[in-house]
């Protein structure tokens, strides 16, 4: 028995061009992703819950024992002198001006960093973490030799504009840049590094040139970065204790910060440092939350979660 | 399924705002002709991969390059992007040379007049639809934000996204995001626009949709336009002719319909659903290079004679080939395979059976056939073919 043509040439419409052969993978799928989720519920290991509850209550407990230990019935006198309004004013302004000098020329040098193909871009990688690992006082230092009224550029500085810049407001800025700059280079730096240059190669071929999609695509894309980067910067900024008071001294009004008013009261009047702390502690709580609603909804990835 | 034959209307302006493409090509010195369109030479060599692939993309016509992974397409589409110089070759957009490293010519990205629509499109996440299409009005055409917004409304108008203007990419559906990006492109008016993959990224529901609105946008167009896919089916209902690049060189190109019916390489061969196979023609028998021979109509001896050395490609539809469990008797000029079952697959309606005979063949079947033979892995069957159904051409292209 000859078995009969089984399948005759019967479709001679045209090449047997494959179908659409992605519609099994798709539904395939599904079940299963469904079928993971139970098992991701919040339950958290011990190895893990226990070591993180100590360094929770570590954190946590020097802040408890300011509000425990706080006069808080002498408060609005100690808060209400005017040096202490001065401290804080200082205190703020300086900050603000050293994140703001931070964002407009640590920017570009994270950028030159995590895109040019400089000779040496990893030794100044390697530098510019430098100052935050050294000792504050060292940073003052290191500034006296430079900016000081005898330092390498200080002198200079002196002789033909005269100005000096130690034991000045302008020197806490300067102070506090040098010390605050490295959190914002290296957190800008790290997002352009990881960022997707396929949206500025897109830029490009819409017209843009590099400056413009810098501008217009790396730098929005950038801003939560930016932004995470500019709060750490402030922060440090607004703590800074060592620097100054090497650099730019303690003279309440000019160079007195609210660090510096701290450590100073708290050899004379205890009660007055624990009082300027929680102010201090009141205005950072408050800017920082303040911040992250506003301005640092989507920095899941940045490298501040504050 | 068929192969419709794309009907090109003619030159119709593209853009609402017609600034007109920035014009920098003066080259006034030598009274050429000047060539509507795309004319590359690309050359590019990248470590031990080489690209060198010449096209040609007259203005209003619509070239899709088809090509296995790591065959060079995107290389392709970013040195014609200007995204990637030319390490040899020559670029030229409608008389204007963009990209010719031996002249020292290079144009830059941005400011060439092509458009490119990215895989993942890849719009501008903080940006909204609208001002992703206004994007580069301003950039390429310093329009005003105003102007450029205007214009931006219109492409959302056309497209029918106007109630979406508002919205950012992450709000927008596959479908609606991937008409941005075409309006995106085309609104500074490029005289080449660039595709890769555009459809990939959807899923299989909107996928059609939005290919039959892709075909209409593509078929007004002006500009030359050229999009890679490794989808056979996009190409087919896009392209006026398909060019195949495999390892950096093209393999083959011309109309669809062509490269359907006479495939030229294996690759090509499994993308069209074609058994191919290459050997040497003498009468009505062909050689084949892996083993074998086929019977072919007489006349086709002539074909291989047309290239001197008889080497000839032989395609064989699967729908052309029936088995049988018993071996057939002779008598018909037809072809006879014996071999084992290698594998079976579903393939549409049918069942694609894979012989693995000399030369081995895939025969596609109905599922009540493969009942009836009670075919298995390893089962012997008896593949026939007419010789009528055998489409004989020569291997080396004119």
């Amino acid at each position: 028995m000859t078995s009969g043509t089984a399948a005759g040439p019967a479709d001679a419409a045209g090449p047997g061009a494959p179908g659409d052969p992605a519609g099994a993978p798709v539904a395939a799928a599904r079940p299963r992703r469904g079928g993971r989720r139970p098992a991701a519920d919040g339950r958290v290991p011990w190895p893990l819950a226990l070591p993180a509850a100590g360094a929770l209550a570590f954190l946590l407990l020097p802040l408890v024992a300011l509000l425990i230990r706080a006069p808080w019935r002498g408060l609005p006198g100690l808060l209400g002198q005017s040096s202490v309004h001065q401290a804080l004013f200082l205190s703020i302004q300086t900050a603000t001006v050293a994140t703001g000098v931070c964002v407009l020329i640590g920017v570009p040098l994270a950028w030159v960093i995590a895109r040019s193909r400089l000779p040496g871009r990893s030794v100044i990688q390697a530098l510019i973490t430098l100052p935050l690992v050294l000792p504050p006082v060292v940073d003052g230092v290191a500034l006296l030799l430079a900016f000081g009224r005898n330092g390498v550029i200080g002198r200079r500085v002196d002789a033909w504009f005269g100005i000096t810049l130690p034991f000045t407001t302008t020197g806490v800025v300067v102070a506090e840049t040098f010390v605050a700059m490295p959190f914002l280079v290296v957190s800008v730096a790290g997002a352009l590094a990881t960022a997707d240059r396929r949206y500025e190669d897109a830029a490009a071929t819409l017209g843009a040139g590099r400056w413009l999609a810098f501008r217009r695509v790396t730098l929005p894309m950038a801003a939560p970065a930016v932004a995470a980067g500019a709060v750490l910067c402030w922060a440090r900024a607004l703590g800074e204790f060592g620097a100054t008071i090497t650099f730019a001294g303690n003279f309440p009004g000019t160079t007195q910060t609210m660090p510096l008013a701290v450590y100073l009261a708290l050899e004379t009047d205890p009660d007055a440092a624990i009082a300027l702390s929680l102010l201090l502690l009141a205005v950072c709580v408050v800017v920082l939350v303040a911040l992250r609603r506003r301005w640092l909804p989507g920095a899941r990835g940045a490298s501040v979660a504050l | 399924m068929t192969v419709p034959d794309s009907p090109r209307s003619g030159p119709v302006s593209t853009g609402p705002a017609s600034t007109g493409p920035g014009g920098a090509g003066e080259g006034g010195s030598a009274p050429a002709v000047r060539p509507g369109g795309l004319v590359a030479q690309v050359g590019v060599e990248r470590g031990s991969f080489a690209l060198r692939a010449a096209l040609t993309v007259p203005a209003g016509e619509v070239v899709c390059v088809l090509g296995p992974n790591g065959a060079g397409k995107t290389t392709l589409l970013r040195a014609l992007a200007g995204l990637l110089p030319l390490t040899g070759g020559r670029l030229v957009l409608d008389g204007q040379v963009l990209d010719d490293p031996a002249a020292g010519a290079f144009l830059p990205a941005h400011r060439r007049p092509v458009g490119v629509v990215f895989q993942d499109y890849l719009l501008f996440p903080h940006l909204s639809a609208r001002d992703n299409i206004a994007f580069g009005l301003r950039a390429r055409h310093r329009a005003g934000r105003r102007a450029a917004r205007a214009a931006a409304d219109g492409w959302l108008d056309r497209l029918g996204l106007a109630a979406h203007g508002d919205r950012r990419p992450a709000a927008l559906s596959g479908g609606q995001a991937q008409r941005v990006a075409i309006a995106r492109a085309l609104a500074p008016g490029p005289r080449l626009l660039l595709l890769d993959e555009p459809l990939a990224a959807l899923d299989i529901a909107t996928r059609s949709e939005v290919r039959a609105q892709l075909a209409t946008t593509l078929g007004t167009l002006d500009a030359s336009v050229l999009m890679v896919t490794h989808d056979p089916l996009d190409a087919m209902i896009l392209a006026d002719r398909l060019v195949i690049l495999e390892a950096g060189r093209v393999v083959q190109s011309g109309p669809a319909a062509e490269v359907a019916r006479r495939p030229r390489t294996p690759y090509v061969a499994r993308l069209v659903g074609l058994n191919l196979y290459a050997g040497t023609a003498s009468g009505d028998r062909v050689a084949l290079a892996g083993g074998g021979e086929l019977r072919v109509p007489a006349d086709v001896g002539r074909v291989g004679g047309d290239t001197g050395d008889g080497a000839v490609l032989v395609a064989i539809r699967p729908t052309a080939v029936a088995l049988h469990t018993e071996a057939p008797s002779h008598g018909s000029p037809r072809n006879v395979l014996a071999g084992p079952v290698e594998g079976l697959e579903p393939f549409g309606d049918r069942v694609r059976v894979t012989v693995a005979s000399t030369p081995a063949i895939h025969a596609d079947i109905t599922a009540a056939a493969l009942a009836d033979l009670r075919l298995a892995p390893g089962r012997l069957v008896w593949a026939t073919v007419k010789a009528t159904d055998l489409d004989v051409y020569p291997a080396h292209g004119s």
